[in-house]
């Protein structure tokens, strides 16, 4: 019966709506279980740390780099305009490898195709004040995953993902954020795990992190050992929690503690 | 060169008093955590604040090891005349960086 419901939800999938989610279905962004003090962080663009790397991100915008001397802004030009709405669609399908990408590895790729230049380090400072500013274009904008039957196969493989237990404590992520979301893990809230704000500001970290980061902190929480930075499986997971996520509004540089 | 967001208003009535924050991006190693090689990370901290108005200074503030990353201050300011703001910080290493920005009085 579970597995009928899953095949239904996966035919359903290209007809939900992109836009808006019925209001009041309970689901919200880790920013509602935060303290007064962390949403306040959050909401102040010159408190929030998070800002400091979109305008490193936004000088790296316009700046030329590799062989052919070019930058973002000489393809892409204003990027308030032209990547409106851009993270809030991804991870998305990349033809030319066959698989899809996220964010930080869609730049990664514009720069090595196109410019051509070394692609910054997963996880550098330069790799994400370029993700947090082009994701922060599309703040407030909600998480619209793209219809794309090629996308599919690989999102059913992170919903798997996401209900497996692994690890020495053999727990799976939805017995955490699917069945105990809203209560606490040793003091900490637990949210409902979307990802809604990437790449985040932890104080924990006191610096900005990407979402492969957090999901690795979660694995080793469980004493599973993560997956390879750049493994499939990430991008996987990643695809199915935008979609568990879809309707959310982007936060993007969100603080956490 | 660190990153820095200020944040002040363009221009303020005379007399009145306004608010600036400011943001440094900084790692504010305290010099107490080990790294990964098992070697104590040594300090590197922004030890000094000042803020001049005008020459003048409004704040000075001295930072310490137990200081977040990224330090934010924020304080207030009386505004006189039209004019800049010099914000300067200083620390360990050598580390020292300086900001302006001008404030219209009416």
């Amino acid at each position: 019966m579970r597995l009928l419901g899953l095949l239904l939800a996966a035919a359903l999938l290209p007809l939900l709506p992109q836009a808006a989610e019925p209001a009041g279905d309970g689901r919200r962004s880790g920013l509602a279980d935060m303290g007064a003090a962390t949403q306040a962080m959050q909401r102040d663009d010159s408190r929030n740390p998070g800002m400091l790397w979109v305008l490193q991100g936004e000088q790296a915008w316009s700046r030329p780099a590799g062989r052919t001397s070019g930058s973002c802004a000489g393809c892409h030009g204003d990027a308030r305009q032209s990547m409106r709405g851009v993270a809030a669609r991804y991870p998305a399908f990349d033809a030319a490898l066959g698989r899809a990408v996220d964010l930080r590895q869609r730049i990664a790729l514009c720069r090595q195709r196109l410019q051509p230049a070394a692609p910054e380090p997963a996880e550098s400072e330069a790799a994400l004040a370029l993700e947090a500013f082009v994701a922060h274009q599309s703040r407030g904008l909600p998480l619209a995953p793209p219809a794309d039957a090629r996308l599919e196969a690989p999102r059913e493989r992170g919903r798997a993902l996401f209900g497996q237990r692994m690890g020495q404590l053999d727990l799976g992520c939805s017995d955490c954020h699917d069945a105990l979301a809203g209560r606490r893990l040793g003091g900490s809230p637990i949210p409902q795990a979307h990802p809604t704000g990437y790449p985040i500001y932890r104080l924990e970290w006191q610096g900005l992190g990407s979402l492969q980061r957090r999901l690795r902190a979660c694995l080793a929480g469980v004493r599973a050992e993560p997956f390879d930075w750049g493994a499939t499986e990430w991008v996987e997971l990643e695809l199915y929690l935008a979609w568990r996520a879809r309707g959310l509004p982007l936060e993007t540089p969100a603080v956490r503690p | 060169m660190a990153r820095s967001l200020i944040t002040l208003p363009v221009s303020v009535p005379r007399g009145q008093v306004f608010t600036v924050r400011v943001l440094l991006q900084h790692p504010m190693e305290g010099g107490f955590r080990v790294g990964a090689d098992g070697r104590v990370l040594p300090r590197d901290i922004v030890r000094r604040f000042r803020c001049l108005y005008d020459g003048e200074a409004v704040i000075e503030a001295e930072l310490f090891p137990a200081i977040a990353a990224n330090p934010f201050l924020e304080f207030s300011v009386r505004a006189a005349d039209s004019g800049s703001l010099l914000f300067v910080w200083e620390g360990d290493h050598g580390f020292y960086q300086r900001e302006q920005r001008s404030v219209v009085v009416t």
